[in-house]
């Protein structure tokens, strides 16, 4: 019984002091001479100093898309986002002119004002899938502080127009599937 | 101008041209000064030591922004420290409130009076240096207490009661187990047990190791550190008897209590593990380690790196032949005591109150008091009879401790009404 006792104790410290040894190289070279296996050792990712590789599908805010140039965005203001938003925090305003007849450029409706309070969507892509024009998709842009959540966190449409361009760069896989439903939808309104 | 009384030449260096009155004078205060000084450093990098060692048991970094490799963390803390709201609580006693941190820390330095950190490097030889140590140190309890119950918190008073009743239950094992020293080397004064130790470290027989292991873990209890830090269990008292300190104060508290963990470390030193006796081994070895520390280390500017292994070049040259200094191997030993306290805190949970109490009541104690008898045997028989008298009788005891200790096998309980 003894034995048991102290060896428990003895294991204990043993794990300690291979894990501290494991994060030094000398350490590691150490271990590697006699022969006990090891992990990775220290896994912190520092972070201001160096970044985490994100996978393509990784989301945080959504953003709008516009084709070529900003006035061109996708969105039609048919706010179906807005109303499926589970926090309620898209905020959507549709252009009309003075007769109260929605607005038209490139032959499409447009919103005249189109706000996303980011400190309170929850990033869960639901706006991105229910919209039937692919006009809003989630960027992958984290390091969003700001001093005053009431301005700086309230995104309005000028914030949020990025360029298809964009969307093709951080999400080439997403953006791909996008383009060719586009695409094939193009070909049916316009047949032959 | 040897590297072994380089501090002592220093010393006199600086005071021989002072009338013959005055050197005594000067020499206290410059001893005085010394220790003044290197306390505070001692504490803030012990923080950092155990900051950075836990972190890698854990797999962490520590601290790295502050400074190259996190040096300058301690200083950042002292500085945050020191600009903090300074609390006392309403209904407090303000002044035992404030003594309190004080009465902790003095103490704590006090003790680095006897401590000889090398040869002919005690403060002071005094011929009780042991009981001084011993006296000096437990007064750190009523510290506790003192400021536990100032703070007018609930559970301030209730890990100070628990503070004494630890450091009074495992001063007694502490004091048991030293004296097999005091019987052998026959003097309390720490410079004569250490020099007692030339010929053998007291902790490779087997009294010496018995009591070792006794006298470290009673002093890892009496300061309160993980795994015995009942008095502070966060888990529990928040913070036990420091929760109502804030600032300055508080600092003081943790300087309190890690200078009496280093002083802990330098008396098992000390004590059982030769002073600062080391084996004859040239300084140039010593030396070159460094360099290589120097050369390897990645953070530091080529130029510092440079003249690092530049400088220990020039040091090997110059006391390259002598043997490693011995305040070298008091503090080379010392810090690997201090490890060996940071590893078990990085290790072991905390023990409950009732396991705490019975390790030193119904374990510790019982096996110093046969470790005085082994002693006996080890002193007073001719060598073969008495050394395989004592490990017989130590093994023994130890094997008989634990059986005795071991919690009652409960049968399984069957439930009645539940099935
Ligand atoms: S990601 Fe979710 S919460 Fe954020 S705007 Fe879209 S629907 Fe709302
Ligand atoms: S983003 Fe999509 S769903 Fe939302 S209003 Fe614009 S077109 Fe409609």
């Amino acid at each position: 019984m003894l034995m048991i006792i102290g060896s428990g104790v003895l294991k204990g410290l043993g794990v300690t002091l291979k894990t501290f040894l494991e994060t030094y190289p000398w350490g590691r070279a150490m271990l590697r001479v006699l022969g006990i296996a090891k992990t990775d050792g220290l896994v912190t990712i520092q972070y201001p100093d160096e970044k985490q590789e994100h996978s393509e599908r990784f989301r945080y805010f959504p953003f709008l898309v516009y084709d070529g140039t900003p006035d061109n965005l996708r969105c039609v203001a048919c706010r179906i986002c807005e109303q499926e938003c589970p926090p309620q925090c898209i905020h959507i305003v549709v252009a009309k002119d003075e007769q109260g007849r929605p607005l038209k450029a490139n032959g499409r409706t447009l919103p005249k004002q189109f706000d996303i309070d980011i400190s309170i969507c929850m990033s869960c892509r639901i706006c991105v899938d229910v919209c039937p024009f692919d006009a809003i998709e989630m960027d992958n842009q984290y390091e969003l502080s700001g001093y005053d959540r009431a301005g700086e966190m309230y995104f309005t449409k000028e914030k949020l127009l990025k360029s298809a361009d964009y969307f093709k760069s951080i999400k080439p896989t997403e953006a791909a599937v996008v383009d060719q439903r586009l695409a094939a939808k193009k070909k049916k309104e316009t047949p032959g | 101008m040897s590297l072994d009384q380089l501090f002592v030449d220093a010393k006199w260096a600086l005071i021989r041209k002072l009338p013959e009155g005055l050197i005594p004078w000067a020499s206290m205060l410059i001893t005085i000064g010394v220790i003044g000084a290197l306390a505070p450093l001692i504490m803030m990098y012990l923080t950092w030591i155990e900051r950075k060692v836990i972190a890698r048991m854990q797999n962490r970094f520590g601290p790295t922004r502050v400074g190259i490799y996190g040096l300058m963390q301690p200083l950042a803390d002292g500085l945050k420290m020191l600009i903090k709201e300074d609390i006392v609580p309403r209904g407090a006693d303000p002044l035992l409130h404030r003594l309190a941190p004080v009465l902790a820390v003095v103490p704590a330095i006090l003790l680095f009076a006897v401590i000889p950190f090398g040869r002919n490097m005690a403060a002071v030889d005094l011929n009780v240096g042991l009981l001084y140590f011993l006296a000096v140190g437990s007064v750190g309890s009523y510290a506790i207490f003192m400021g536990g119950w100032a703070s007018r918190s609930k559970f301030s008073v209730l890990g100070a009661m628990r503070s004494v009743a630890q450091l009074i239950s495992y001063e007694v094992p502490s004091v048991l187990s030293v004296v097999g020293v005091m019987m052998v080397v026959g003097s309390l004064s720490l410079v004569d047990i250490v020099e007692a130790q030339a010929k053998g470290w007291f902790v490779f027989t087997p009294w010496g190791f018995v009591a070792c292991l006794i006298f470290f873990l009673s002093g890892i209890a009496e300061v309160n550190r993980t795994p015995f830090d009942m008095p502070e269990a966060e888990s529990e008292l928040v913070a036990g008897f420091h929760t109502e300190y804030s600032g300055m104060k508080f600092a003081l508290w943790y300087m309190g209590e890690f200078l009496e963990a280093f002083a802990v470390c330098a008396l098992t030193v000390t004590l059982f593990l030769g002073g600062w006796q080391g084996p004859l081994i040239a300084s140039w070895l010593l030396v070159f380690i460094l360099a290589i520390v120097f050369a390897t280390a990645k953070l530091l500017h080529p130029v510092i790196r440079a003249l690092g292994v530049l400088l220990m070049g020039g040091l090997a040259i110059r006391f390259g032949s002598e043997p490693i200094p011995s305040w070298v191997w008091f503090l080379i030993k010392t810090y690997a005591l201090v490890f060996v306290l940071v590893w078990l805190r990085g290790t072991f949970p905390r023990l409950r109150i009732d396991q705490l109490m019975g390790f030193a009541w119904k374990f510790l104690l019982p096996l110093a008091l046969v470790n005085i008898l082994a002693v006996g045997f080890w002193v007073l028989l001719p060598f073969p009879t008495g050394a395989i008298l004592s490990v017989v009788l130590l093994v023994m005891s130890v094997g008989c401790l634990i059986r005795l200790n071991h919690p009652v096998a409960l049968e399984p309980r069957t439930y009645i009404l539940a099935d």
